[in-house]
């Protein structure tokens, strides 16, 4: 039944999607809406297209893999009931965010995306830490919508329109300052949604306290409105893009490296992959800051690329990271752990899982020939192009983000080693705990749905550059035109990306048919593992997951904020020894935990008035009204006696 | 395609010329040039022995590395002569295609479960990370010097060889533009011992496990696969030194570009040498710092790069 349902609203809504995308012409409704909102104006141009489409691609995955991932929960009737309802109204919030342009109801489709998603966060809700976790998102969530609701209103008291017209009307009439000041509000507001650095906080408890289908949908879709949302107020605000895109590169640099610094440290593997959405968001953001850096000063290579690189970026890694999380999902209902220090040697009971992870993870990485290559490649070509006939200060600004985007492939590289390799590959760690191998094959097809694209972007890029020249057009409309054969050049550039992507494959399934003729006739001989002559249980000997990241640990002590336990083995009679590992964000630390230990020390010292007795509360009561009748009358009676003092 | 025959042929004896100056600089006779090679011969025909520990991971793993060396090679250019394939940016797939033969020799080596090859696997992972943005902001130094962004045509348009000519005057600029040739030399080079791990990240014939990176990454592969992996080594090591050739061959006549380019290559595999034998291997913990100055010397480039542009004022 749900299914049908996400079904027919993804088809609804894409079909008019596809022709704009195709087409380029908007479509737009007005409705009368109350007196309260004004008219409501319904604008579907190519970017709300384009997000739809990913929505609705992500949407389909999600809820194909949901229906059997929740099998496991049957008997909770009620909470699956709730759980799928919830599921279809994110969908139509997400939806309507992206094509409502009245800020007032825009915000109420805002709610209802929070209000649903924190429903279908807490679907484990018995258990204390998702609960806590689904609270602090919806916490996070309005401190979101705070700031969207003082840019919003901000603008329509001096506008006295709900329309986003009107806010691009108002910003181009009015001095520079404050189109960046409303900027920077939005930015902030949109921002916590994405999860940039420093607001990421709520991202690693929310993703793995959701259950695995949820949390593909969130890092796929949910957190991208915050991207929709930065690309939509960039359209809509006129301001010095030049500040506000080096303003955006800064904190998307720090978001990117800080993301995948925390995310290799991680133990449980979907905290993992929340930091790497952390990760993936600074990348898209790096995009977004150099198309807005080209848009500040007129370079149309610069704008190109950026937003290029960031619009497809998206689409990847909605792809990449759900089917990441649909992987976790897998390992979770069949060995119960998502403990990577506990794991091992799941490819030999669920090799197709495996497979599919170990290709999202190439994918996540950068690697060619698959689509996180194209959008990294993009940027990179966007930035190299740049980096020519540009003034000082631009020309480091482009240097230090393409060391940042290598370091963070690098980064990314070790990072998913270590899961897979971990997770998948040698033995189990634990001797005990047993594996279900995997045998719901109904749970693998929106896996191999999600797979198909990404490879599909990363052998013909070209056919997704067409889909998506309407949307960049959006935004390289306002630089100077002349550009067709620039956009004919990079055209060219991405499918000789492709060709090249298809002879690798090429060579590789070459050599793997020689190789394979070769050793045919050759005698092939299976034994252990060498041991340097250890014959025993080597399965505890395995480098673990915090082993195989040790020395870069100790790299990166100062930077990040790791808590280390270990009692050694001494003695002439020794007990076990112990070597535990907690990493710990600094910046929530230093950002929310303090300031928020501050505040409770501060209101404890109120908490003598919270004593339980009713008597007392009685007390304040009678209090209050009498503070409330005495207030007005003291305040007239000192009116009075000023008056009679002025008449003196 | 000339760029790709030619780095095959002297991968042939790269290995060799390599081995030979070790011996020759400890007074030791040595193996004949081609025993290397040789030896990678007599293993493609071996049979092998795999691992109970394993999975269809470890089988496609040399061949996923092999591949990528291969596939890198293909945008290699000749001087002026370009690759099988260029494009805008082609470095970037050049740089990311070997991250893809990386990745798979450590999941490989993560395969067999040994604790040893997670070891290797580990330092591996680390090391090539803190090599990427060297080679990134070198290709990024050269592509503002030149104004493009593909091998072929950053090297087509250095002319560096062209100061050779009778006539030629010899400017301030001339002299920066041979440091900056010097220093990227010298930046290859180190990015080329580090990724084959050589010294002084590296020591190949260390005899402890526990200090090894890339040789006790490939502990259990065999046969065929062993024969790859150490081919790959002597190829990858063969497109290095294409590169730094590349610096000084634009324009030349055909003749003279082969012969200098197999004088580089020699040059290379000598001074390879030399390093191995005159110098230790780093401690393990200092690694990291060494690969960084890669980075700081890149940047140094970079910053030669934009007195000569002018963006310095």
């Amino acid at each position: 039944m749900v299914t049908v349902g996400v079904f027919i609203m993804a088809t609804a809504s894409s079909i008019p999607a596809f022709q704009i995308l195709f087409t380029g012409n908007n479509l737009e409704y007005i409705f009368a809406g109350s007196s309260v909102t004004g008219p409501i104006p319904i604008r579907i141009d190519s970017l709300s297209a384009w997000f739809i489409l990913i929505i609705n691609f992500t949407f389909i995955t999600g809820i194909l893999y949901g229906v059997q991932y929740l099998k496991h929960y049957k008997e909770q009737i009620s909470n699956i009931s709730l759980h799928f309802a919830a599921y279809i109204s994110l969908h139509f919030a997400l939806t309507a965010i992206t094509v409502i342009q009245n800020s007032l109801v825009f915000l109420i489709a805002w709610e209802m995306m929070t209000v649903s998603a924190f429903l279908l966060v807490i679907f484990e809700h018995t258990k204390h830490t998702t609960l806590r976790a689904g609270l602090n998102y919806f916490v996070q969530s309005h401190i979101s919508v705070l700031f969207l609701i003082v840019a919003f209103i901000g603008a329509a008291a001096k506008t006295k329109s709900f329309d986003f017209e009107a806010i691009r009307q108002f910003t181009a009439t009015s001095p520079e300052f404050i189109g960046i000041a409303l900027f920077l509000l939005f930015f902030i507001g949109f921002a916590v949604k994405a999860g940039f650095v420093p607001f990421h906080t709520w991202l690693p408890y929310a993703h793995p306290a959701a259950p695995s289908h949820i949390s593909g949908v969130m890092s796929g879709v949910i957190i991208k409105m915050g991207i929709y949302g930065i690309l939509r107020m960039i359209l809509t605000v006129e301001t010095d893009f030049y500040f506000v895109g080096i303003v955006i590169l800064t904190i998307s640099v720090i978001s990117g490296v800080y993301g995948v610094m925390l995310a290799i440290v991680q133990h449980n593997l979907k905290k993992l992959l929340a930091y790497h959405s952390i990760e993936n968001i600074g990348i898209i953001g790096i995009g977004i800051g150099i198309g807005c850096m080209g848009l500040g000063i007129n370079s149309f290579g610069l704008t190109f690329a950026g937003f290029a690189g960031a619009l497809l970026h998206t689409l990847n890694h909605s792809l990449f990271k759900s089917l990441l999380f649909y992987g976790a999902g897998n390992i979770y209902q069949s060995t119960h752990n998502l403990d990577l220090e506990k794991s091992g040697g799941l490819i030999k009971f669920m090799p197709q899982t495996a497979g599919l992870f170990l290709l999202a993870s190439l994918a996540i990485c950068g690697i060619p020939p698959f689509n996180g290559f194209v959008s990294e490649f993009i940027i990179y070509d966007g930035m190299f192009n740049g980096i020519q006939n540009q003034n000082l200060a631009q020309v480091l600004m482009l240097i230090f983000s393409i060391f940042a985007l290598a370091f963070i492939g690098g980064l990314a590289m070790l990072c998913f080693t270590k899961a897979f390799g971990t997770v998948f590959l040698g033995s189990n760690r634990e001797s005990h705990s047993e594996t279900a191998p995997e045998k719901n094959i109904k749970k693998l097809i929106p896996m191999y749905l999600a797979a198909v694209p990404i490879i599909l972007i990363g052998i013909f890029p070209k056919f997704f550059f067409v889909l998506m020249q309407n949307t960049l057009n959006l935004f390289t409309d306002s630089v100077p035109s002349g550009n067709a054969i620039f956009v004919a050049s990079t055209l060219s550039t991405v499918s000789s990306v492709g060709y090249y992507s298809l002879i690798f494959l090429g060579l590789i399934f070459l050599i793997f048919l020689i190789r394979k003729k070769i050793n045919t006739n050759r005698t092939v001989n299976c034994n252990a593992t060498w041991g340097c002559g250890y014959t025993g249980n080597a399965e505890r000997m395995q480098y673990t997951a915090s082993s195989f990241v040790r020395t870069y640990r100790k790299l990166v002590n100062p930077v990040l904020e790791i808590q280390k336990r270990r009692e050694d083995v001494t003695g002439i009679f020794p007990t076990s020894g112990r070597h535990e590992i907690h990493p710990y964000d600094k910046i929530e630390k230093i950002l929310i935990d303090r300031p928020l230990n501050r505040l409770k020390s501060f209101f404890s010292l109120f908490s003598f008035l919270e004593n339980g007795r009713i008597q007392t509360y009685i007390i304040y009561e009678i209090a209050f009204i009498a503070l409330a009748m005495i207030i007005p009358y003291i305040y007239e009676k000192i009116l009075i006696l000023v008056s009679f003092l002025q008449s003196i | 395609m000339i760029s790709f025959l030619l780095i095959f042929i002297s991968s042939l004896f790269f290995m060799g010329i390599l081995i030979r100056t070790k011996s020759l600089a400890s007074g030791r006779k040595g193996p004949g040039i081609m025993q290397p090679m040789r030896d990678i011969i007599r293993l493609l025909r071996k049979g092998a022995v795999y691992s109970r520990t394993t999975s269809y991971i470890f089988q496609i793993a040399p061949t996923v590395y092999f591949a990528s060396v291969l596939a890198a090679l293909l945008v290699v250019p000749f001087g002026s002569r370009s690759g099988f394939i260029s494009f805008n940016g082609d470095f970037v797939f050049f740089a990311y295609v070997l991250a893809m033969g990386k990745f798979f020799s450590i999941i490989g080596a993560l395969d067999t479960g040994s604790s040893f090859e997670g070891m290797g696997a580990s330092r591996e992972a680390l090391f090539s990370m803190f090599a990427e943005p060297a080679f990134f902001i070198l290709m990024g130094s050269f592509s503002l010097l030149t104004g493009f962004t593909s091998f072929h045509d950053i090297f087509s348009s250095l002319h560096l060889a062209s100061h050779f000519a009778p006539g030629a005057e010899l400017t301030r600029e001339t002299y920066l533009s041979y440091v900056l040739a010097v220093l990227a030399t010298f930046v290859l080079v180190m990015i080329a011992m580090t990724e084959n791990s050589r010294m002084p990240v590296d020591d190949p014939n260390t005899h402890l496990e526990l200090t090894m990176i890339h040789e006790v990454m490939i502990l259990d592969n065999s046969g065929f696969d062993l024969g790859l992996i150490l081919y790959t080594t002597s190829l990858k090591f063969a497109m290095y030194g294409a590169l730094i050739a590349n610096f000084f061959l634009d324009g030349m006549a055909l003749p003279f570009g082969i012969m200098l380019f197999f004088v580089v290559q020699f040059l290379f595999a000598v001074s390879a040498g030399l390093i191995e034998s005159f110098m230790a291997r780093f401690r393990m913990g200092h690694n990291p710092q060494f690969i960084f100055i890669l980075s700081s010397v890149s940047l140094l480039i970079f910053f030669a790069v934009l007195l000569l542009t002018g963006k310095f004022v």
